[in-house]
């Protein structure tokens, strides 16, 4: 897929089959049909120990509870290394801002302030670098409760207690366009109030807030009527990050050689639409890269048997 | 194994399938539901703001009301910088003010223990304007008499002991025991033969909060001059339960 067409994806398009495929990626694609030589019994052994498998989850909650942590450290022991939350910050002094909120409040207040621009720059650089939405899975800390609140759906889901009801996922770009409306119009920004990313953010330096009531709110609809929903189809930040990761070099790859595309890692995935190309004949390349919308969590890598699905970075092999 | 994706698991679903096209229209039909629920929060929050009516005191350097909650961005550095912590972040009660800066001057007033206005220099914003530069500009309110019935001074009282009992949190910069550490008000002994507590602590001095003899030749009266800012010490450190002496909110804002 092109980027353009990717990022169509990203913006709430169904993922289409591609048109034409490579040579190396036709021989691949042969060489499945049917039964393609596949050790069935082998491969569902490999899926069932691949579900033990949490090594990416695990350095990704070490590193986004560090990081939180160090929010919290920052204010209680006075140690100042990242002061504010995840709103607005200061890196060792240096100014941190989050692009989408920045906005909102210019919006709001019409008038750029410097000390914003510097912090969303900061930002822009920095995670345009390590890839986008890999702030969503790697710092969010709604991402994190929301990551439990899914492992409880998928449970009461198996039981036939709750389903998925999948909403469009347009409705994120209609989000991000009304919250900056509203910004605009009214002179508030009504995300920021709404935001659980900086509710949790500011419960875990400034403590506990009726505020919480709502973040529970979100994961019970979560947990019982839709699957992610907040992260799937309204985040406006996520949606931000989203763009900033289109050119970035650190992404996901995929690998059609290996694959028996029992679509495993489809279910794990936060954003499945990234991984329409691991459905069987959809590959157009025997490597491609992951769509910008990919939250780099790794949860693919992990549960994938036959490592189909790697982390990459781009140009680093050429660097060394 | 019994999980296997491709086994087919007999459908305990009463349903019939959808069709792709019945599937798509519910997923838009969702995403409206969805996106007419969040917009309805705007009107509840902006209600929510506005019939509690809170006015709440901002810190030094704040725009004028809307325009500050509006300009902030919610992420609480001015609280983290305060050394007497007088600044609190607001509750979802507050409607739109929700993760806004308040100072409740009772629980701990703005005693300008920082000297350099620190919250004005951490926010990243703005909404607390680095168009001051001095505590004498700031204009966070001004002080009432609100309950003159109770005032100790037009009583013709004087105080003994801590100001505000020995259970008391807040802190206030007494510069004869420390010039740079605020220290805990409930440690701090008063001997006043005539209560004048508020304008003995007060940080602007005179031009802000003076104490003039009443006729009576036994009492006197505080009285605000136009210097006051509003930094609430004087609200905080009244004796009388509750305070004789408030701090209303500025209606142009917290620039002067």
């Amino acid at each position: 897929m092109s980027l353009l067409a990717d990022f169509k994806v990203m913006l709430g398009r169904a993922p289409e089959k591609p048109k034409t495929r490579t040579d190396e990626a036709e021989v691949l694609h042969g060489r499945k049909r049917g039964k393609g030589g596949v050790n069935i019994a082998l491969l569902l052994e490999e899926i069932a120990q691949a579900q033990e498998v949490h090594t990416w989850r695990n350095r990704r909650w070490a590193v986004l509870i560090g990081i939180n942590l160090l929010f919290t450290l920052s204010f209680f022991l006075d140690i100042q290394i990242l002061e504010g939350s995840l709103t607005a910050s200061r890196v060792l002094g240096f100014h941190m801002a989050d692009i989408y909120s920045s906005f909102l409040v210019m919006l709001a207040d019409k008038h750029v302030a410097v000390n914003l621009v510097i912090g969303m720059v900061t930002v822009f650089l920095l995670w345009g670098l390590v890839g986008g939405r890999a702030f969503c899975s790697w710092v969010c800390p709604y991402h994190l409760v929301a990551e439990w609140a899914e492992m409880l759906h998928l449970r009461l889901a198996k039981q036939n207690w709750v389903a998925d009801h999948v909403i469009h996922r347009g409705v994120r770009v209609v989000f991000w366009v009304l919250f900056a409306l509203l910004a605009l119009v009214t002179g508030h920004a009504l995300f920021l109030t709404l935001n659980p990313i900086g509710i949790l953010s500011r419960a875990l330096v400034y403590g506990p807030s009726l505020a919480l009531l709502w973040v529970g709110m979100l994961l019970v609809f979560e947990v019982v009527y839709s699957r992610r929903a907040w992260c799937r189809y309204v985040c406006p930040i996520g949606l931000t990050y989203g763009v900033l990761g289109v050119f970035a070099p650190v992404r996901m790859r995929y690998h059609l050689e290996a694959c028996a595309h029992e679509g495993e890692c489809r279910k794990v995935c936060e954003v499945p639409h990234v991984l329409d190309l691991t459905i069987k004949g959809r590959a157009s390349k025997a490597h491609m890269d992951i769509g910008p919308d990919c939250t780099r969590c790794g949860l693919c890598v992990d549960i994938c048997p036959t490592n189909s699905l790697t982390y990459e970075v781009k140009g680093l092999d050429r660097i060394l | 194994m019994s999980e296997t994706p491709n086994k087919k698991t007999p459908g305990k679903r009463p349903r019939r399938r959808l069709s792709r096209q019945e599937e798509s229209r519910r997923r838009l039909l969702r995403g409206g539901v969805v996106t007419a629920f969040i917009l309805a929060l705007q009107p509840l929050a902006t209600w929510v703001s506005e019939k509690l009516g809170i006015q709440r005191l901002r810190p030094p350097g704040a725009l004028e009301e809307a325009t500050f909650l509006g300009a902030c961005i919610k992420c609480g550095q001015c609280v983290q910088v305060c050394p007497v912590e007088a600044i609190r972040l607001a509750d979802l009660d507050d409607g739109l003010g929700h993760g806004a800066p308040f100072i409740e001057p009772r629980d701990q007033a703005c005693d300008f223990s920082c000297d350099a206005l620190s919250c004005i220099l951490a926010c990243p914003t703005g909404a607390l304007s680095h168009a001051i530069g001095a505590k004498e500009e700031v204009a966070i309110g001004v002080a009432e008499l609100t309950r003159p019935e109770a005032c100790r001074a037009r009583r013709g009282r004087g105080f003994r002991g801590a100001a505000r009992g020995r259970k008391f949190r807040g802190r206030l910069r007494y510069e004869e025991v420390d010039r740079w550490i605020p220290q805990p008000v409930k440690d701090h002994e008063y001997d006043a033969p005539l209560c004048d507590l508020c304008v003995r602590e007060c940080p602007i001095g005179a031009t802000a909060l003076r104490l003039e003899p009443l006729a009576d030749g036994r009492g006197a009266t505080p009285v605000v001059g136009d210097a006051c800012v509003g930094c609430g010490v004087c609200e905080m450190i009244c004796p009388e339960e509750p305070t004789c002496i408030e701090i209303i909110p500025a209606v142009a804002g917290g620039v002067a």
